[in-house]
């Protein structure tokens, strides 16, 4: 509100800070979750925060934004302090968070989300066509594809991530804030986010972001902000600082190799799941082998039938044709139940949605897929439960401050590590992984790869589905491309690598596979 | 530590008490209004007939708990409980001639009222589960159903208990056993069931989980269908237990039996802290929902302060405050 007075302020120190935190501390309860956290951002600046899972990123740029308010410490914006508005008001001062869970009205249209509390009405009718006109245009800049009457909830989640983007620069934010924009992000759409990001720089639009990708971070900002536990580690420009520094100072200790060495895959070992012929609505005649112990990774673009190929094979989405043999035992499976007692997990990419009963705590989520195991008969065994919860914090290293925390206020990564136990309790041996790693530190992403090389190692079949082509071919035994519902290539040994995969994705090499 | 003890109790304390004891404390002060205004509203023989009343509601409200936490809504008990009711009325009168007017014809009229009840609810869930039908729809339409049977049973009139057999049956509603009447041990044993049912097993955490995200559920290996559709049937046996303890305390069903049973065994559960929306369910709550209701229309009839016909306005204030209550953050929004 005191804006316009203060921008007439021009103080020498700060001139070009436009939004300064100081000694922000936060409890949430009687939980500190910061500690005298001091944080600034320039005009024109891509500033990157980056710390473990549950670091206390998220929350200081909820504090920034206004959606929380600090238990201590101040905000000055343009030099004055300023007490945030809460609940998004702060859009009204140019600041604008893009939140890490997306934040659309899943039923209303692009236009409606984007122009959501500021249409544009002439005497309170609204002006569609003016806001068509310039969802349209928006769309266009941001390289998004789709037409602006469709339903939020028809598009994929990397195109609501990208309607968010449009969102916020609908809004000409002074202040860009956004919590892990490319988490859910294809390289490509990656390039045009970042495009979108340098255009908003120059034109002197004050940047947060968040991401766990490192190369993204040393490629896109100007300073880097390390966080650890809570507390305020470093502010570094970023040139000059190598990955495996900002690594380091994220975890407190040096990092060994991300990837663990995986063991030569056993071609003898016995096909644990084969699939032949398997069609569905948009996966065509798909046939693949998967052995006892092999990490077997899925590749290919945003849609390319991955995950609907699995669901398929999981019983959640209705199979058109095909035949499955899992163990020696021919037969395909009609609904989840059966699939996990035939010892056949998913887990799925969308933790919030599908993965985690949001306002349940980590006791009723951990044993749900397997509830079965802590019952004789109908009868819970609430010891047994209990017994579970505590090892599985200890094996997956599940770090919630709070014990009794919801799964929806738990730090997202420690999300994925809970759904990851979650699916372990069943005690699978075939493990499908969807994205595992996707918006989780390095240290934790460390810590699944080698989770899932000693599964390996046991003899627990995983197929791991990813976007990422680094982990696809640093933890995998053999990996195969998807294009279009159909294989288009599978890759073993020294044929895996980023090209090979590209040119399958992309259909260059599809006169190779006959050949 | 300790500088952060000092903050936060004042603010989170009385929120977690209110959801928790909220409707404890409701009947606890509606109990000193009542013996306030007359102190024989806690004599033996008022808290026996309270009870006794509440037993009704409150086992069909047990019922309705499931339905609720699963996510569903179940519109259609009133009238359930109605066309039950009649049916085993022209049951029971029809099966003197065969079988006399012993306990044997109760028995039969009983268990056969169980099983209507265990198929009507059966129909409510498969129509929702498998026919894909909003529950809303659903049970606004059996409603209207089974209203509309009874009322062509009876012809438009009432539906008497022959005479012969009421002296059979009627100990089932006036007597008592250990000193508490036959329906609050009926109403005991379903709240402690359906307490266990739903805190202490796989089926009650089934329920929560589908009613709080669908999708969660089904990943999750949970035979959703099959557990909402046991949801629907649990209510109908309890709508049909309800019957059996109700039918001999008028000897009677007409088209106005049960009327609005529906929204006042919602209210129970609802005012008992279980959302409407599902995923959270109270058992306790319930059962407390129940009582206070009853309370309630008793405390009106002890007093002439307010009319006895403003009954309905003063349950539906009690509704809303309660959920007021219940809903509003506390300043908790404001302190995060
Ligand atoms: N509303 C809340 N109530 C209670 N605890 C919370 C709440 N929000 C966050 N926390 C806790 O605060 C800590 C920091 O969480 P935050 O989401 O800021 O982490 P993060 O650095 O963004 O992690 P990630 O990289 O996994 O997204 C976590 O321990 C989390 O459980
Ligand atoms: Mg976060």
């Amino acid at each position: 509100m005191d804006r316009g007075g203060s921008m007439l302020v021009k103080n020498p120190i700060t001139s070009d800070v436009l939004l300064r935190a100081e000694s922000l501390s936060k409890s949430f309860g009687t939980v500190p979750v910061l500690f005298s956290v001091s944080f600034d951002l320039k005009a024109g600046e891509v500033h990157a925060l980056i710390g473990e899972n549950g670091a206390g990123k998220s929350t200081l740029m909820k504090i920034m934004s206004g959606f929380h308010s600090p238990t201590s410490g101040r905000i000055f914006y343009d030099g004055a302090p300023v007490t945030l508005p809460r609940n998004g008001q702060a859009e009204a001062l140019g600041i604008v968070l893009i939140h890490q869970e997306l934040n659309l009205a899943e039923q209303m249209t692009v236009t409606e989300n984007i122009f959501l509390g500021r249409e544009i009405a002439k005497n309170g009718i609204l002006d569609k066509s003016a806001m068509h006109k310039r969802v349209v245009q928006i769309l266009v800049s941001v390289g998004l594809d789709i037409s602006p009457d469709t339903r939020i909830s028809q598009l994929s989640i990397a195109q609501k991530q990208m309607v968010e983007i449009a969102k916020a620069m609908s809004r000409n934010a002074r202040v860009l804030i956004m919590d892990e924009p490319t988490a859910v992000l294809t390289e490509a759409e990656t390039r045009i986010l970042f495009a979108q990001v340098d255009r908003l720089r120059k034109q002197g639009v004050a940047i947060m972001f968040v991401s766990h990708k490192l190369h993204e971070v040393s490629e896109i900002s100007d300073r880097v902000t390390i966080l650890r536990d809570g507390q305020w580690i470093a502010t570094r420009p970023t040139k000059g600082l190598g990955l495996d520094e900002m690594a380091r100072m994220m975890v407190g200790r040096e990092l060994s190799d991300l990837y663990p060495p995986i063991a030569e895959a056993d071609i003898d070992a016995d096909v644990a799941l084969s699939v032949e012929g398997l069609s569905t609505q948009n996966v065509h005649n798909v046939s693949f082998e998967l052995r006892s112990g092999e990490i077997l990774g899925f590749s290919g673009l945003v849609g390319s039938g991955r995950t609907e190929l699995f669901e398929a094979i999981c019983g959640l989405v209705p199979m058109q044709n095909g035949a499955i043999t899992t163990f020696g035992h021919a037969g395909r499976f009609a609904t989840v139940a059966q699939a996990r007692d035939a010892g056949i997990v998913y887990l799925t990419k969308d933790r919030k949605g599908k993965g985690l009963l949001l306002q349940e705590g980590m006791q009723a989520n951990l044993t749900l897929l397997a509830l079965p195991r802590f019952a004789n008969r109908l009868m819970l065994n609430k010891k047994q439960e209990t017994a579970a919860l505590a090892r599985a914090v200890r094996r997956f290293d599940i770090r919630a401050r709070d014990p009794n925390v919801l799964a929806k206020d738990m730090s997202g990564g420690n999300q994925q590590k809970l759904l990851l136990a979650k699916v372990m309790e069943a005690d699978p041996k075939i493990v499908i992984i969807d994205e595992p790693t996707r918006g989780i530190d390095v240290g934790t992403k460390q810590q699944i790869y080698h989770f899932i090389a000693a599964l390996a190692a046991e003899g627990v079949s995983i197929v791991v589905i990813s976007s990422e082509m680094p982990e696809v071919i640093g933890i995998s035994h053999r990996v195969i491309v998807m294009r279009d519902g159909q294989i288009a290539g599978t890759l073993t040994g020294d044929a895996i690598n980023e090209t090979q995969i590209v040119r399958y994705a992309a259909g260059l090499n599809e006169e190779k596979m006959h050949a | 530590m300790p500088d952060t003890a000092q903050t936060q109790p004042a603010s989170n304390k009385p929120k977690i008490d209110l959801k928790m004891y909220g409707p404890a404390i409701a009947l606890v002060l509606l109990c000193i209004l009542g013996f306030s205004l007359n102190t024989a509203f806690l004599s033996e023989g008022n808290i026996t007939n309270l009870l006794t009343r509440s037993a009704f509601i409150g086992i069909i409200a047990v019922g309705a708990t499931f339905v609720i936490t699963a996510g569903g809504i179940d519109l259609s008990v009133g009238s359930m409980a109605a066309a039950i009711a009649g049916v085993m009325i022209i049951l029971m009168n029809s099966l003197i001639d065969v079988l006399g007017t012993g306990t044997l014809t109760v028995v039969i009229g009983a268990a056969s009222a169980i099983m209507l009840g265990a198929l009507a609810g059966l129909a409510n869930g498969l129509l929702t589960t498998k026919g894909k039908i909003e529950a809303f729809i659903v049970t606004l339409g059996t409603m209207g159903i089974f209203r509309s049977l009874v009322t062509y049973f009876a012809d438009g009139g009432t539906l008497s208990l022959s005479f012969e057999i009421r002296g059979t049956y009627r100990p089932v509603y006036y007597e008592s056993i250990l000193g508490v009447p036959i329906p609050v041990w009926v109403f005991i044993m379903v709240a402690i069931s359906g307490w266990f049912l739903m805190n202490r097993t796989t089926f009650g955490r089934y329920c929560t989980a589908i009613g709080s995200n669908e999708h969660v559920a089904q990943y999750s290996a949970i035979n959703v269908n099959k557990i909402k559709t046991w949801t629907y049937v649990i209510q109908g046996l309890c709508v049909a237990l309800a019957t059996v303890i109700y039918v001999p305390r008028l000897g009677s069903a007409s088209s106005s039996t049960g009327v609005l049973w529906e929204l006042e065994a919602i209210a129970a559960v609802i005012i008992g802290g279980t959302v409407l929306k599902g995923g959270y369910g109270r058992i306790g709550g319930t059962i407390l929902g129940a009582l206070i209701l009853t309370t309630i229309g008793n405390i009106l009839n002890f007093t002439d302060l307010v009319s006895n016909y403003l009954n309905g306005t003063m349950q539906g204030l009690i509704i809303i405050t309660a959920v007021w209550l219940q809903r509003a953050d506390w300043g908790s929004k404001s302190k995060t």
